[in-house]
């Protein structure tokens, strides 16, 4: 009963969606006040629906109703609680159903929190927020319900249990995370289409667009790192980033995102760089949309397996071509009405804020292209088979990224509209100092074996110390009394502090990867009870063997002892699972964390010798995840900013009216 | 500076930059596309010793030794021809004889392989996407008849 009505209430909510599409929409052309009103209360309506479906499916999946196809598919009895729900989203008809959930909600946020919007562009913003949720829930009632019931006389006793590697604490939040990202994307959309239908983009316009940008890419960005964080300790081979194309899949959308994120300012603060922004916004959630296909639509997997389900596959083509297609051809025809704004020279902000867009927009380029390749060359060659492996990846990526880290610290220290480039790098002496002293510490210490890694750390160093100097400069450390510097610190902008964190973070990221790349220790062998492998100053001893039962799976697991010097400082398990659902087996690591990096021990077979085990050590790894963190911190930091809140919009539109007045 | 001049400056660095960023990417994808081949397909191209590919097929069943130091060999079949692999490091969970593997590494002049990685696609029916369309076109294996599974990741 409780299914059907999560049926029922996911088609009233497409009922709702389209018209929250049409009224506002028209309303809008017309200048209706009454038709554009139902806007707000539309979106509300349909996230009410959206989220009672939703918790139908869970509820279904909590009580493990095997007369639902799809719980029976992807859940089990012997499930716990937490994955039984995690399952829900596991799949791809549940995966879908979670997307709109959270498109609802962000819809609904908009109608909450956009009091002070003018009144047409919010009825445009929430109008093309439904076009989406229409074409969504289409997708999902018609040829991917996640209701569809099993007929009564053949309903299974027991379920098939879900893919174990997902069983997972970090992969049971890596998709909810990722797709706020994604979704999030789609306020943006919906503003840039909203402003060319308006053909009007303000400062007041990029205000309101830049903190959904800034939720979105927090999201994203935490998303990405956790589900690098799952790879890096679940798949059990020490690696965190395959280049794989679901991995692509979320990083260029976070690339757009990352572009919009910084051309944006420019709209808000110097109103100019619009035609633009209007367009990083559409190409973010395009990416969006497109990660989301890729990894749901088995398209990866091959572009035969549209033909397998053809019914999805054209439908999905459909969705990509409408938005994607619709929004170009929009863009083409009314970009040019929008009037641009203040002029700069080369050398400004401005100018740095495009170069880093410039090069955020080829790497996502490279990556798009890389990742669809092999799909365009199978269709193209009637099924020969290509990949794009990791070189290519790290070749471009790598040598696009360089140029936009080293700029990183120079671009807060250049001023608006005209800048002095040799003032502001004089103001980064400091910055350089630290990272060249770095760099030779390292030659000097290997005798000059790692020059590139030295180089790669004294990058890494560069743009951490360029934003603690940028900070220092804004509270006048050492140049004013203590007490200044410490009320300035206090008083500090959150969109500053959270710019300066975010970049710290990226600096940790390339310590991170460089650190643990190059000097990554790496010991596979089998081991007999009693002996040691060493890795990194550390002995790893292999202690005991036994096997262990969890509340569905077998465990044959490994006691390890961890010693330095001769000394027991910590211990270890690690264990090879087998599921019983599905007799898969899944490697649980022993990870151990140091301050000087991660201890890894994972085990494998019994060979004729004795028991498998890998053991890497990775040094400073973890300053990546903590980047990562950095990362979406300083955009939680910058969303808290005042200038950000309800009600301040309003003020400062009426500040720069009256200035306009004025003048 | 006008703002043609502006305008002008602007899209002439986004053109010379995006030529450079093409001009990467078209070199590096020349030098980095991996192909891939089943065994038969190996002898039908006369594939040349020391090229990288990735080799996809089935572990033939009874062929995986454990040899020392770490040294793995097994033979990868498309059930027509057969292709001996050598590989030395921690095979995948679902590495298992009779099911498919993608190996990718190096062909040896004596027209054994030479594999760096065995590739762990994380999916039950462990049957990465070309092994089963390469057995797909052989008739040798049926995609309805395995669950369907769910891709990760």
């Amino acid at each position: 009963m409780i299914v059907e009505l999560g049926h029922f209430a996911l088609v009233l909510a497409f009922a709702v969606a389209v018209y929250q599409t049409i009224i506002p929409l028209y309303g809008a052309a017309r200048g209706s006040q009454r038709l554009m009103n139902v806007a707000g209360s539309a979106a509300l309506t349909q996230f009410v629906l959206v989220a009672m479906a939703f918790a139908a499916l869970i509820w279904a999946y909590v009580n493990s109703d095997f007369s639902v196809e799809n719980v029976w598919a992807n859940s089990h009895t012997a499930k716990p609680l937490l994955y039984k729900v995690t399952g829900v989203w596991s799949n791809h008809e549940g995966s879908m159903l979670l997307w709109v959930s959270i498109l609802a909600f962000f819809g609904a946020a908009i109608a909450l929190f956009s009091g002070n919007l003018p009144q047409s562009l919010k009825a445009r913003v929430l109008g093309v927020q439904g076009s989406i949720s229409v074409a969504f829930l289409l997708y999902i009632v018609t040829v991917s319900n996640p209701f569809a019931r099993i007929p009564l006389d053949q309903v299974p006793m027991q379920g098939r249990g879900f893919n174990p590697i997902l069983q997972d604490p970090a992969l049971a939040f890596h998709p909810p995370l990722l797709y706020s990202g994604y979704v999030g994307f789609s306020v943006a959309f919906s503003f840039a289409i909203a402003a060319l239908m308006e053909g009007k983009v303000d400062a007041a316009w990029a205000r309101w667009v830049r903190p959904w940008t800034l939720a979105a890419w927090t999201f994203l960005t935490l998303g990405i790192a956790l589900g690098s964080w799952w790879a890096y300790y679940e798949l059990g081979w020490g690696g965190w980033w395959f280049w794989d194309p679901v991995e692509n899949a979320s990083l260029m959308p976070w690339l757009a995102g990352t572009a919009l994120l910084h051309s944006a300012i420019v709209v808000e603060k110097r109103n100019t760089l619009k035609i633009w922004t209007i367009l990083l916004a559409i190409i973010a959630f395009s990416l969006s949309l497109i990660g989301t296909f890729l990894v749901r639509s088995g398209v990866l997997s091959s572009v035969h397996a549209f033909a397998v389900d053809p019914e999805r596959g054209v439908f999905i083509l459909m969705i990509l071509l409408f938005f994607i297609g619709g929004s170009f051809i929009l863009y083409a025809a009314r970009a040019s009405s929008l009037k641009t704004g203040g002029l700069f020279a080369p050398i400004s902000r401005e100018g740095a804020l495009v170069v880093n867009n410039l090069l955020m927009s080829a790497s996502a380029a490279a990556v798009f292209i890389g990742t669809l390749f092999p799909l365009a060359y199978e269709a193209m060659t009637n099924g020969g088979k290509i990949t794009v492996g990791a070189p290519y990846f790290n070749f471009t990526f790598g040598l696009l990224m360089i140029p936009l880290l080293l700029l990183i610290p120079v671009g807060p220290m250049l001023s608006w509209k005209r800048a002095d480039l040799f003032a502001a790098l004089r103001k980064l002496i400091p910055a350089a100092a630290i990272a060249l002293i770095v760099a030779l510490a390292v030659i000097a210490v290997t005798s000059g074996r790692v020059f590139m890694a030295a180089l790669g750390l004294a990058l890494g160093v560069w743009i951490v110390a360029g934003a603690l100097v940028e900070l220092a400069g804004r509270i006048k450390l050492f140049r004013a009394p203590a007490s200044v510097s410490l009320r300035r610190l206090w008083n500090i902008p959150g969109q500053a502090l959270g710019m300066a964190l975010a970049h710290m973070g990226m600096g940790l990221v390339v310590l991170g990867i460089i650190a643990s790349s190059t000097w990554k220790e790496e010991v596979i062998t089998s081991i007999n009870i009693g002996d040691s492998i060493k890795a990194g100053g550390y002995e790893v001893r292999f202690m005991s063997e036994r096997e262990e039962k969890g509340p569905d799976y077998i465990a044959q697991q490994a006691h390890f002892d961890i010693l330095k010097n001769g000394r027991k400082i910590r211990e270890v398990f690690s264990e090879k699972r087998a599921f019983i659902p599905r007799g898969m087996p899944t490697t649980e690591v022993g990870l151990v964390h140091f301050l000087s990096g991660d201890l890894y021990v994972a085990i494998g077979d019994h060979d004729k010798k004795g028991l498998v085990v890998r053991v890497y050590f990775q040094p400073f790894i973890y300053l990546m995840w903590i980047g990562a963190l950095f990362m979406a911190f300083g955009g939680v930091v910058s969303l808290l900013d005042r200038r950000f809140r309800v009600g301040v919009a309003k003020k400062a539109a009426a500040r720069l009216a009256a200035e306009g007045a004025k003048s | 500076m006008t703002r043609k001049q502006q305008r002008t400056t602007l899209i002439l660095s986004g053109l010379v930059f995006l030529g450079i960023a093409a001009g990467l990417i078209l070199y590096a994808l020349r030098d980095t596309i991996v192909f891939f081949y089943t065994p038969g397909e190996v002898a039908e191209k006369h594939v040349a010793p020391g090229t990288r590919l990735r080799l996809g097929g089935l572990v033939k069943e009874g062929s995986f030794k454990q040899g020392d130091g770490g040294l793995i060999h097994f033979v990868i079949t498309d059930t027509d021809k057969d292709i001996a692999v050598t590989y030395k490091g921690v095979l995948p969970d679902l590495f298992k004889e009779g099911q498919g593997v993608v190996a990718e590494g190096v062909l040896l002049p004596d027209g054994a392989f030479r594999a760096d990685s065995v590739l762990a696609k994380h999916d039950e029916k462990y049957m990465p996407r070309e092994v089963a369309e390469a057995l797909k076109k052989k008739g040798y294996w049926d995609p309805n008849k395995s669950d369907g599974g769910e891709k990760t990741q």
